[in-house]
């Protein structure tokens, strides 16, 4: 049991990661660093431990575990980034990086002392159960758990699988400016696959669940519920039909049909983009952008979820920021560079993989907030048209705004009802053109389970997505049916 | 460090430490990069990487575990610790490293010491050349994400108590380039790149821009149309989309298991007879090429499918077993994962027929160069993704189409492949020249 408080923060986990690399050292390499000039450097030490546990056919597969630990060094000169990691910790390996990074800095510039100042990180996910310090045994025990139930549910379930992964990834940032910031990122996801079979149809279901909480997680939404959700899915797509194809209504369930706003918005608001005008939200801010039920904002201070962060991956507290209000845009997500190149404050959102990669802006947990309509009255508007309840992923073209995510569990509705369900479809619109389009707005936020990863430039992160049931007035469904 | 002599260490020891079976897989490497954005240098990456895998049967349960860290305490702890979860995992009768010992180690031409010679200011230079192509192909050409190259230097070492120990170099080499379209307030982005192990093989650095402009340009104006049933062109950049996906499908432990669109279906149509797959990992300079897979057995080029005929799934050592089968050498990995069963080189294997040829003999159709989304079911076979690309009328490319989607089933879509072109591009692991289906489902309005 390890319980992080503010105060006893930087000497609880500080202590730890402290010895990792020394205060000293890392000055040393900062120093290194700005050897030939720049406008900052930085240093990023990590440390993760990741446990991984797979059943299959009823057996668990294998037990894994994994460390991974390295340095990233990061000079920033003007427009350019210098970037070099080693996964070698000893002082020579590290400052052969510094150096390399500093190349990118045209000079001249002198080796100077620099001082780093230990800062507290705010505590977003406090951690009761610590993953790292339970038994392999323990872990297994909750797997069968929920092989057994995704069985149980109902016989047409012929196959299970059933995922388990736990990550604790300490990160130091620390900067020429003087910053020092450490943070401990713990991450907890169970995940089922179900194959339900009858007659010569046979369907999958997934479903996954977790955030950055210890093992108490389980005690709240227990494996069997998530095994059970996987299991009603595969179920619930036996009876599907053939998805239409063609415009029409869209009614989106909440929660995970965030991937919706995540894919047509949230990208288009990060500070690269914006900066190098490839975006179609450039210039745009104070202008109405969307539909006035539209208020989008980012969080990364929502108490355990998957996309929270206490700092940014550049050593910046998590914050909450609105940036769509009412239908108008209201701000940017930065991170460090592209903050300073456009005069823009620093939002939280330089974000990156690990130690092999330099941050860029990201989105944390990015949500609409609530409306005013009855979830039930919104499904009733629909005469002809499709629900989307879960999703498989999605993706944005930037410059166009084209964008398309995937359902993987849809529905008819026909006059107002829900009547069968749909196969897989890909859906695809204009970010932009659909944010206009939005009618209705539940009063029924819900965030994702804590199972969404986001990738953009080859780099992937937990990210956390949310959405109150909404109406879009149309939309293209990707189906068979004409 | 000797990694060789490391890896068979760490083998031995965990064979001291108790594991009745033992493998070690070792990647070393390093990397470089350089983004030009704007005629600029925006980002300047290079470092040195490795990483341990270490895998070990105690009594038939599976344990794993992977490491950076390679010094001497943290390695034995981690063997230690491994052996240990072994007991949390389920007694597995199929379990084991393959049952196959060394075997001569054929020779694949992978390295090329002009790759780890290349100069920093040679490989900025090429990133200049390919962004000032893709700006020199007009005024529209209005903004860039950028032009990169990179090159990647690596070694891949496997270890056994089989007595198993190889040990593979390769370098490889890309340029990319993603110019932006303007027009009329649109904003349209293309993509091209060339990657070879080789570095005389890269198509020109100004060949790349300049494709890369024509991709982008060749969108503005692009629009919906309606939703109907018409013949589909999937052009060599969207084509191995289906090749992946049917190769998943294709492996046994899936197959055997129900979970797959293509089981029961060895010996049997289905692709159309023009269809050729194959897996070839012996391929001389493939991005894909690798002489063992990642349990230390031996490759071996595989037609998957021949005129339409399936002729073979995938196994690793432990499907192999279970099933009654031959391991396919196809268990894949890095050192932080477990071997699963994925592509070499895998291709459609080219005709002699040009695309045009192929555009020319449709009357209303869709010629695809982009798609978005991953809507595929290797379950069911249901595939539907978000398309671009242009819209083909009376045998000739039109106007360009955007923001529709294109939907159909794997097996009905193979099925009814009537034409396959000339245009294989080996510039990634999974490869398809053009092909076009009979007909599939595209909505827009």
């Amino acid at each position: 049991m390890r319980t992080i408080g503010n105060l006893g923060y930087e000497t609880a986990l500080g202590a730890d990661v402290s010895s990792l690399l020394p205060k000293e050292s890392i000055e040393s390499l900062l120093s290194a660093a700005l050897s030939r000039g720049g406008d900052l450097a930085e240093v990023f030490v990590q440390r993760s431990r990741t446990t991984s546990i797979p059943l299959e056919e009823r057996k668990i597969r294998a037990a894994e575990a994994r460390i991974a630990q390295g340095v990233g060094i990061r000079v920033i000169s003007g427009e350019k980034t210098g970037y070099a990691y080693s996964d070698d910790l000893e002082m020579d390996s590290l400052l052969e990086a510094a150096r390399v990074a500093a190349h990118i800095a045209e000079g001249p510039g002198t080796e100077h002392a620099i001082r780093v100042t230990a800062r507290l990180a705010p505590d977003y996910y406090t951690v009761q159960i610590d993953p790292a310090d339970q038994s392999a045994a323990l872990k297994t025990a909750l797997l069968k758990r929920a092989n057994k139930a995704a069985y149980e549910y109902d016989p047409r379930i012929k196959q299970a699988d059933v995922y388990y992964t736990d990550e604790q990834k300490d990160i130091i940032v620390a900067n020429s400016d003087g910053l020092w910031i450490a943070d401990r990122q713990t991450l907890l996801r169970m995940m089922v696959r179900c194959l339900a079979a009858q007659r010569r149809v046979s369907r999958s279901g997934v479903y996954a669940s977790g955030g950055r909480i210890g093992m108490e997680y389980f005690d709240r939404i227990s494996p069997e519920d998530i095994a059970r959700e996987a299991a009603r899915i595969a179920v619930v797509q036996l009876d599907a039909v053939p998805a239409p194809a063609g415009m029409m209504p869209l009614v989106i369930g909440n929660g995970w049909g965030g991937v919706l706003l995540h894919e047509a918005v949230g990208h288009g608001l990060e500070a690269d983009v914006i900066r190098k005008n490839m975006s179609i939200y450039t210039g745009r801010v104070g202008r109405k952008v969307a539909s006035e039920l539209c208020t989008l904002v980012d969080d990364a201070t929502l108490p355990n979820q998957r996309g929270s962060i206490n700092i940014d991956d550049e050593g910046t507290p998590g914050q909450r920021k609105v940036l769509i209000e009412r239908g108008v845009l209201a701000g940017y997500m930065t991170d460090r560079l592209n903050g300073r190149l456009m005069g823009l404050p620093l939002t939280g959102n330089g974000r990156r993989q690990g130690y092999h990669d330099y941050p860029i802006p990201r989105m944390t947990c990015f949500f609409m907030e609530a409306g005013d309509s009855d979830p039930e009255e919104i499904i009733r508007s629909v005469d002809h048209g499709v629900y989307a309840g879960n999703f498989g992923g999605g993706e944005v073209d930037i410059s166009s705004g084209n964008f398309t995510f995937s359902i993987t569990e849809g529905y008819l509705i026909e006059r107002g009802r829900l009547s069968y369900p749909i196969r897989e479809a890909t859906l695809v619109g204009n970010g932009p053109d659909i944010l206009t389009k939005v009618t209705m707005v539940g009063s029924d936020l819900a965030l994702d389970p804590g199972t969404s990863t986001c990738g953009k430039s080859g780099q992937s992160v937990p990210t956390t997505v949310g959405m109150p049931t909404v109406k879009v007035s149309e939309m293209t469904v990707g189906g068979t049916a004409t | 460090m000797n990694y060789l002599e490391f890896a068979q260490d760490v083998v031995r020891s965990a064979v001291n430490a108790g594991a009745h079976q033992a493998e070690v897989y070792i990647q070393t490497g390093s990397e470089f990069h350089v983004d030009v954005r704007m005629g600029e240098i925006e980002t300047l990456a290079q470092a040195s990487a490795k990483g341990l895998g270490l895998r070990v049967f105690v009594d038939k349960r599976m344990a794993f575990a992977s490491t950076t860290d390679f010094h001497g305490p943290v390695v034995a702890d981690l063997m230690r610790t491994t052996v240990n979860l072994a007991k949390a995992a389920s007694r597995d009768r199929y379990n084991g490293l393959p049952d196959v010992g060394p075997g001569p180690l054929p020779h694949l031409n992978l390295y090329d010491p002009a790759i780890v010679d290349l100069p920093a200011e040679r490989k900025i230079e090429m990133a200049r050349e390919a962004e000032k192509a893709a700006f020199d192909c007009g005024p529209r050409i209005t903004n860039s994400y950028g032009a990169g190259v990179g090159t990647h230097v690596g070694t891949q070492i496997i270890a056994n108590s089989n007595g198993v120990l190889y040990s593979c170099s390769g370098t490889d080499c890309t340029v990319s380039c993603a110019p932006m379209a303007e027009g009329d307030g649109e904003k349209q982005f293309g993509h091209h790149w060339s990657a070879k192990r080789f570095f005389g093989e890269l198509e020109p650095a100004a060949e790349v821009g300049r494709q890369a402009a024509i991709r982008a340009l060749q969108k503005l104006g692009a629009r919906k149309v309606e939703t109907q049933t018409v013949p589909v062109v999937f052009d060599w950049m969207v084509g191995p989309l289906l090749w992946e996906a049917v190769f998943h499908a294709l492996d046994g432990d899936g197959v055997h298991r129900g979970m797959s669109f293509l089981k029961n279906m060895l010996g049997k149509q289905v692709a159309s007879p023009v269809v050729t797959l194959v897996d070839d990992p012996l391929m001389p300079g493939g991005l894909g090429s690798v002489p063992f897979d990642g349990e230390g057995v031996l490759c071996a080029r595989k037609v998957v499918i021949e005129n339409g005929i399936l002729k073979t799934y995938f196994y690793d050592a432990r499907t192999a077993r279970k099933y009654g089968q031959q391991p396919s050498g196809n268990a894949r990995r890095g050192f932080a994962s477990l071997p699963s069963v994925s592509p070499t080189n895998l291709y459609l294997k080219p005709t002699n027929t040009d695309p045009s040829e192929i555009i020319r003999g449709i009357a209303n159709g869709f010629y695809v160069t982009q798609t978005m989304g991953y809507g595929v079911s290797t379950v069911t076979g249901d595939f539907s993704v978000g398309a671009v690309g242009m819209w083909i009328c009376n045998g000739e490319l039109a106007f360009p189409v955007q923001e529709v989607t294109i939907a159909g089933n794997m097996l009905d879509m193979m099925r009814s492949i009537e034409q396959v072109a000339n245009d294989a591009r080996f510039i990634s692991s999974v490869v398809s020249p053009t092909f076009k289906v009979a007909e599939m489902t595209v909505s827009g309005k």
